[in-house]
């Protein structure tokens, strides 16, 4: 049977991603160039059951998602900027607590109410470092409208597996572009629902690592009855200060990436098998870096493309192994020099790196990558 | 029969973090008997609450419990009982917790009518920081950052949650603790935000910087300054100068807001 097919928006594709993931709650605030997912949420969450509720401010819309997935609900919240920034406080208490959600952050230029308009991927190292305090981070960085879908239901599926909030990282160019895309069939990609408790509930602790480093979390409502703490705390949800706990817990927390880092990275590779150049780009500037390989190559240039999909954690064993191939390596990117840092650190440099940076709200086009390959060339 | 506290109590929690003379556990345990009056169930109720000495609260009572960041409380709650609306929702947390930080949460939860009940502590100051003044620190009183006075005005709570919209809106202090739990009751039982002030003391903080002698001088002021609002009623604006309303000071109906998003879901069902 043909698949039910659509001309949407990245921003719709990514409502729909979320609601094929069974997401069943989104708190929100208004925000350019991020609100088509909260108005699509509106429109089809009701008709499942779900909860749609508009919040007073960020910090509040990101409140509530935590609130609700206390409860069990996959919860989502999408953004942009200004609104980002905001939601640090609670993105580290989602982390603390280990409360699965999915943050949608549609970026725009920055700092501050930068360019609402305009798009940007500036916000890369927020999504690692934007919150205070050491913790783990997720975020995902999708190219095509399909892709949008196919990684917010990824990205759910790596919060309830992982217990911790992950980021989807658009940008206002495939927030906003209009491409077909097909609707998967139920079954057609993966759903992860989230672990269940299965100890008694006199014996549940929320942060019990005895079976494992990711303990499973029961919901409120339910027969387990236990505290949530922003403070740092011992295996039963309870504040402590003892150095030992407290150690332990952060190193865990770390290592609940760390240690699944295979299972959490997705890369596409590009012509990559001979190139010589290799040009590592990501969201929608990927496809004018994939364009710039394609005009390489017809002038007998070895060109490819490393587009990590998985931002964080940064795919480090790849980009090194690529970075020993390579001649030369560009890393084109609407910010300053942002995930370049992250090339330079895990290949030590063993080839040239350039940046190609952009941040007046116009895209990086084909022309320019090929420029740039020619001229490290 | 004396009521049975340690049912509701987590065992092994106690002692507490508050200073002796501290009023936030007579509310407490108000609180508890307020919810075993009304018969709330263990596992179907969350007590959520924010950042501040009230605010550890939760931590101590075996429910549900939610111990959000500064002032966040309300948002947090309001999460929790839009998805789960059969939960019973509490939010505790002091005056700066609740109403600076939290305030903008605090005036829509009342706007929403959600269905939660709120019992504010308002003991004047920031306690657990070390005695900063808050948007309840009366006008010239001292704490540490206003060591010439409080130039500001306060937020008079309940006036607040009724400006805002809370449907069911109640005062009273700690002197009147068999008052706490009638009001913390009457506020569950009601269907809409339900917000309970209750003036407390803090002797640590508020107390030695205004020259209260002891904390017996703080529980005689909260007496003094009580007015039920039936009596003031008869009394003339001089015998109220200084004077807080206690009790019920206002209760309406009103669409409560977890209802009105089930006209939502059937309206988009096609009802």
């Amino acid at each position: 049977m043909a698949k039910k097919v659509a001309l949407l928006q990245g921003n719709e594709a990514c409502a729909y991603g979320a609601l094929y993931a069974g997401c069943s709650f989104f708190g929100g605030y208004p925000i350019t160039p991020s609100t088509e997912v909260a108005e699509v949420m509106s429109k089809e969450l009701p008709k499942t059951g779900g909860k749609f509720i508009q919040m007073e401010d960020e910090i509040a819309a990101m409140a509530s998602i935590l609130g609700a997935s206390l409860t069990g609900a996959k919860a989502l919240t999408a953004s942009s900027g200004p609104g980002i920034s905001l939601k640090q406080e609670l993105i580290g208490y989602a982390c603390i607590a280990e409360i699965p959600c999915v943050i949608v952050n549609v970026m725009r230029g920055g700092p501050s109410t930068g360019m609402p308009t305009g798009p940007s991927q500036s916000d890369v190292m927020q999504a690692k470092w934007g919150t205070h305090g050491d913790h783990p981070a997720i975020a995902l960085a999708p190219a095509s409208c399909q892709e949008i879908f196919s990684e917010t239901v990824r990205a759910f599926n790596l919060a309830e597996i992982y217990r911790m909030p992950v980021q989807v990282l658009l940008d206002e160019i495939n927030g906003h572009m209009r491409e077909r895309i097909e609707f998967p069939e139920p079954g057609d990609l993966e759903v992860v629902d989230r672990q269940q408790a299965t100890v008694s509930p006199a014996d549940y602790k929320p942060f019990d690592d005895s079976q494992g480093d990711i303990p499973p979390l029961a919901s409120f409502g339910s027969e387990y009855r236990y505290h949530v703490t922003g403070l740092n705390k011992a295996a039963d949800g309870f504040p402590t200060s003892k150095p030992e706990l407290v150690d332990a817990e952060q190193r865990r927390q770390l290592r609940k990436i760390e240690a699944n880092r295979a299972a959490i990275e997705k890369n596409e590779e590009y012509l990559i098998d001979d190139a010589e150049v290799i040009v590592v780009a990501y969201g929608t500037i990927s496809r004018s870096a994939r364009y710039a390989v394609d005009v390489l190559r017809k002038e007998g240039i070895k060109a490819g493309l490393f587009r990590p999909i998985t931002l964080w954690p940064f795919p480090e064993q790849r980009m090194a192994e690529l970075a020993g191939q390579a001649k030369a390596i560009v890393v084109p990117e609407m910010n300053l020099g942002q995930l370049i840092l992250e090339v330079e650190r895990v290949t030590r440099r063993v080839c040239p790196i350039e940046g190609i940076g952009r941040v007046d709200g116009e895209p990086i086009t084909p022309a320019q990558i090929v420029a740039k390959v020619k001229e490290v060339l | 029969m004396a009521f049975d506290y340690e049912q509701y109590l987590r065992p092994g929690k106690l002692p507490h973090i508050w200073c002796p003379g501290c009023g936030h556990g007579i509310v407490m345990k108000g609180l508890l008997r307020a919810i075993d009056t009304c018969g709330l169930e263990k596992n179907n109720t969350a007590i959520v609450s924010g950042i501040g000495c009230a605010s550890r609260l939760p931590g101590y009572v075996d429910f549900n419990t939610l111990h959000t960041a500064h002032g966040r409380a309300a948002a947090f709650a309001t999460g929790i009982k839009m998805a789960k609306p059969e939960m019973d929702v509490l939010v505790v947390g002091g005056d700066g917790d609740g109403v600076a930080i939290g305030g903008n949460h605090f005036i829509h939860a009342c706007r929403r009518n959600i269905d939660m009940t709120y019992v504010l502590l308002n003991n004047y100051i920031y306690g657990m920081t070390g005695g900063q003044f808050s948007p309840c620190t009366p006008t010239w009183a001292k704490a540490s950052t206003t060591p010439y006075g409080n130039p500001d005005p306060i937020f008079d709570v309940p006036k607040l949650a009724i400006g805002a919209g809370a449907t069911f809106v109640a005062r009273t202090t700690a002197f009147h603790a068999t008052q706490i739990d009638k009001l913390i009751a009457a506020g569950l039982r009601h269907k809409g935000m339900a917000v309970i002030e209750v003036l407390d003391d803090c002797p640590t903080a508020y107390g030695r910087r205004n020259k209260f002698r002891s904390v017996v001088d703080m529980m005689k002021r909260l007496k003094e300054i009580a007015v039920p609002v039936k009596a003031a009623a008869h009394m003339t604006p001089e015998q109220l100068e200084g004077k807080v309303l206690t009790g019920i000071l206002h209760q309406e109906e009103r669409p409560e807001y977890c209802e009105q998003y089930q006209q939502v879901i059937a309206r988009a069902q096609g009802a």
